[in-house]
């Protein structure tokens, strides 16, 4: 297999676990639209997490930023897959950024809020699978669609 | 043809996310009714078995589906005690049992709370209840320490079993959440401000206070 032949197959398998971690993240906006996370009677796990401070920035559900972030991964590693040089580029510090984001939601899972949930669960282990599809690219320029 | 497929790729995805995230607001948005006339606060039968705390004739009607075991119930409970002394004579609050499946013990701390409502303490036995939430949710021995929350609020302890074992706090439960089972209530805390619900999202200190306030000046434009 050729190092081009292989980098397309990784840009590939990063766009299908992307489209896991859009699909996760859409379903927790949603929840956090209707308010489901607000009180009991939805996701038993999830309320203290999600109904939580820390799951809304200025008052955008954190799932909300999970959507952009998993649908730019997703379409930058569609380009890359397909030869679009510029999208490799923006890929890995998409990627690096959601990792740094998905370290400080844990954090605040274990350390401060003392619950977890198990769809941000789910979602850090996207990440963290998306990280390593990014690190396992072998290094050096291959050819790209003009 | 290639070079414009990821485009047709990304564009698809983006719809179907923005569909099936759509589909899934509108399947998951509950569907609450607002409180119908024949179920109006103003009904005698209703307002015999109700438990109210403030003003009975206060303009601002707060109503609020609760479970026990429920921790943002016991977040709203704190927060309602800030708004009654915010809002004095203008708000009244009313609690209906809406105890959860899902909760081990909900069902018998509504029937603690009735149980003290029929010594006249179900307002005290409803703020112990939240305020201990934590120490009886979790504990095996939960109608002893029922027990003893009974005692420091100084109730018969006698009366208080036999109460809660009684007809009269099972039927008050029961009909409160049956009632809140036809305005179609499946989370708690589900809140009515004068009869119609509240936005789930709305549901949060500044959404309340701001609902509260529309109604207020509502009654006093009509």
């Amino acid at each position: 297999m050729t190092v081009s032949r292989f980098r397309t197959i990784i840009y590939m398998a990063a766009a299908i676990v992307s489209l896991a971690g859009l699909a996760d993240a859409t379903y927790l906006t949603v929840q956090a639209l209707t308010g489901e996370t607000l009180g009991c009677g939805g996701s038993p796990d999830c309320f203290r997490v999600l109904g939580s401070s820390y799951a809304r920035v200025a008052g955008i559900p954190v799932a909300g930023f999970g959507v952009l972030a998993y649908f730019s991964a997703f379409s930058f590693a569609t380009f890359a897959a397909f030869g679009y040089a510029r999208a490799r580029l923006f890929l890995i510090p998409t990627i690096g950024v959601m990792f740094l984001a998905t370290l400080w939601l844990l954090y605040v899972q274990a350390f401060l809020l003392h619950a977890y949930c198990r769809y941000c669960l789910f979602s850090a282990a996207i990440t963290f699978l998306l990280a390593g599809l990014v690190i396992a690219l072998p290094s050096g320029r291959d050819a790209s669609v003009p | 043809m290639k070079r414009y497929l990821p485009f047709v790729i990304v564009a698809a995805v983006a719809l179907a996310t923005l569909g099936s995230g759509a589909m899934l607001y509108r399947a998951k948005r509950p569907q609450l009714l607002a409180i119908s006339e024949a179920k109006m606060l103003s009904g005698k039968r209703d307002a015999e078995s109700m438990h109210i705390r403030g003003n009975p004739d206060a303009p601002v009607t707060l109503e609020e589906y609760g479970d026990f075991q429920c921790p943002p119930c016991g977040m709203l409970a704190a927060f309602l005690g800030q708004l009654e002394k915010e809002y004095d004579s203008r708000l009244r609050v009313v609690f209906r049992h809406f105890p959860l499946s899902m909760h081990e013990h909900a069902r018998e701390a509504a029937l603690a709370a009735e149980a003290a409502g029929l010594q006249g303490r179900f307002w005290e036995m409803h703020d112990m209840l939240y305020r201990e939430q934590e120490a009886w949710s979790k504990a095996p021995n939960v109608r002893e320490l029922f027990e003893s929350y009974a005692g420091m609020i100084g109730l018969n302890l006698d009366q208080f079993r036999k109460d809660m074992d009684g007809e009269k706090a099972r039927e008050r439960v029961d009909s409160d959440h049956q009632r809140g089972q036809s305005l179609g209530i499946q989370v708690t805390p589900t809140l009515f401000i004068n009869d119609r619900p509240l936005d789930p999202k709305d549901k949060n200190p500044e959404g309340i206070r701001a609902e509260i306030n529309a109604a207020l000046e509502g009654k006093s434009q009509a």
